[in-house]
């Protein structure tokens, strides 16, 4: 009996064509933007968001057109962060995204959602973890392949701890793209930081360099040294729990 | 996923496809030697897993939309406001028939069964779906069960 990869005659679905087709959607998209960069962390709880956000503000401030697509599907916060509940409007050429503070464009599921309410989908409720993961990988695929950027310098991509969007969002683009991550100081934040660094390289991920935040207070550690030591990248930033004014300009700057 | 009829070694090709409105889908095969026919069935579970693929059994009847799984399966958003209805083009109106017949269709599906029928009419200038519109499209576009 034959096997799948013998059978070549065209299907009609021609999934593997819808596939592609997606795939051409999202890079076609994207080709206005100049550089996109993952913030990333194996932890959560240090401020990823908040480094992004403004981070961003920080690059649109230097003149530089600025996106940040909030990849934190089931606890968006980028559109607080940067202070806009714009709804995003669409036409027939796609989503056009929010503007937030300093002209910075974001998408973000909790500019999509009722207020205070999760991020819920139709479907069988039954073991619904066999395809809850499909469908937020799903989403993701829209918001990199629907939203109308236009030219853009740099599009941040916020992910939710942990590395599964991370590799979503590699599979969606079809290569891995720079990392910049964000830690604390502390022993804990360093070994889960530290298995999402691994992860980026072995996928292929550029890592960019290392933000520690929230030092100066009662987290204690040198996480950012270490790890920019393992990993031979440069610590960017450290931010202090009261950031001076050019803090971050001078990440900026240094991205 | 393909299909062989071991008795012919052909490859049977795609049938027709059918959403009975319980989550689940049905899709024919036909062995183009023999004529015999199969029918794939899934469950709402792998129904669920190819809809989050953005991908249809059977091939695409109209190009994705904008959003288009996060309009019509995400159940906590702000509602059409916020996506398909502020999406520029004015569509077309539906009839009182219409209307009864769409609200018939699942709620799992419904999104997607109302922007296949509201794209078919934009595509063809029709100003108002009816029932007649809707045999038509169904007719034309392979939507059996729909």
């Amino acid at each position: 009996m034959r096997t799948y990869h013998q059978l070549t005659d065209p299907d009609r679905s021609g999934l593997a064509g819808q596939i592609t087709a997606q795939r051409r959607r999202v890079a076609e998209r994207l080709a206005g933007v100049g550089r996109m960069v993952a913030v990333m962390s194996g932890k959560g709880g240090v401020g990823k968001s908040y480094v992004t956000a403004h981070l961003a503000r920080a690059l649109a401030q230097g003149g530089r057109a600025t996106g940040v697509l909030d990849a934190d599907l089931n606890g968006p916060t980028i559109p607080r962060l940067l202070g806009t509940v714009e709804r995003p409007t669409a036409d027939t050429a796609g989503v056009k995204p929010a503007v937030g503070l300093d002209g910075v464009k974001c998408i973000s599921m909790a500019l999509l959602l009722e207020d205070g309410a999760p991020l819920a989908f139709r479907g069988p409720t039954a073991e619904s973890f066999v395809w809850r993961g499909a469908m937020e990988a799903a989403a993701l695929r829209e918001f990199m392949g629907d939203v109308v950027w236009g030219s853009l310098d740099t599009l941040l991509v916020d992910l939710p701890p942990g590395i599964q969007r991370y590799t979503e969002l590699c599979d969606i683009l079809g290569s891995a793209p720079p990392v910049l991550t964000v830690t604390i100081p502390t022993p804990e934040s360093r070994d889960a930081v530290r298995r999402a660094m691994r992860a980026a390289v072995e996928r292929g991920s550029q890592l960019l360099g290392i933000v520690e935040n929230m030092v100066g207070g009662q987290f204690e550690g040198t996480a950012a040294d270490e790890l920019a030591a393992e990993f031979a990248t440069p610590v960017l930033a450290r931010i202090p729990w009261h950031p001076a004014p050019d803090t971050w300009a001078t990440l900026g700057a240094r991205l | 996923m393909k299909f062989l009829c071991v008795e012919c070694d052909q490859q049977m090709a795609f049938g027709e496809r059918q959403l009975p409105g319980d989550g689940t889908l049905a899709a024919t095969f036909k062995c183009p030697k023999c004529g015999r026919v199969v029918a794939m069935l899934t469950n709402p579970m792998e129904t669920q897993l190819v809809s989050s693929l953005g991908v249809e059994i059977g091939g695409r009847t109209v190009p994705a939309q904008p959003f288009e799984m996060i309009d019509s399966m995400v159940t906590t958003t702000v509602g059409q406001p916020a996506l398909s209805g502020a999406k520029g083009t004015v569509g077309p109106s539906w009839s009182a028939d219409a209307q009864e017949r769409l609200a018939r269709v699942p709620n799992f599906v419904r999104g997607m069964v109302k922007k296949i029928y509201s794209d078919y009419a934009k595509e063809r200038g029709i100003a108002e779906i009816t029932p007649a519109v809707m045999d038509t499209a169904r007719a034309e576009l392979g939507l059996e069960g729909m």
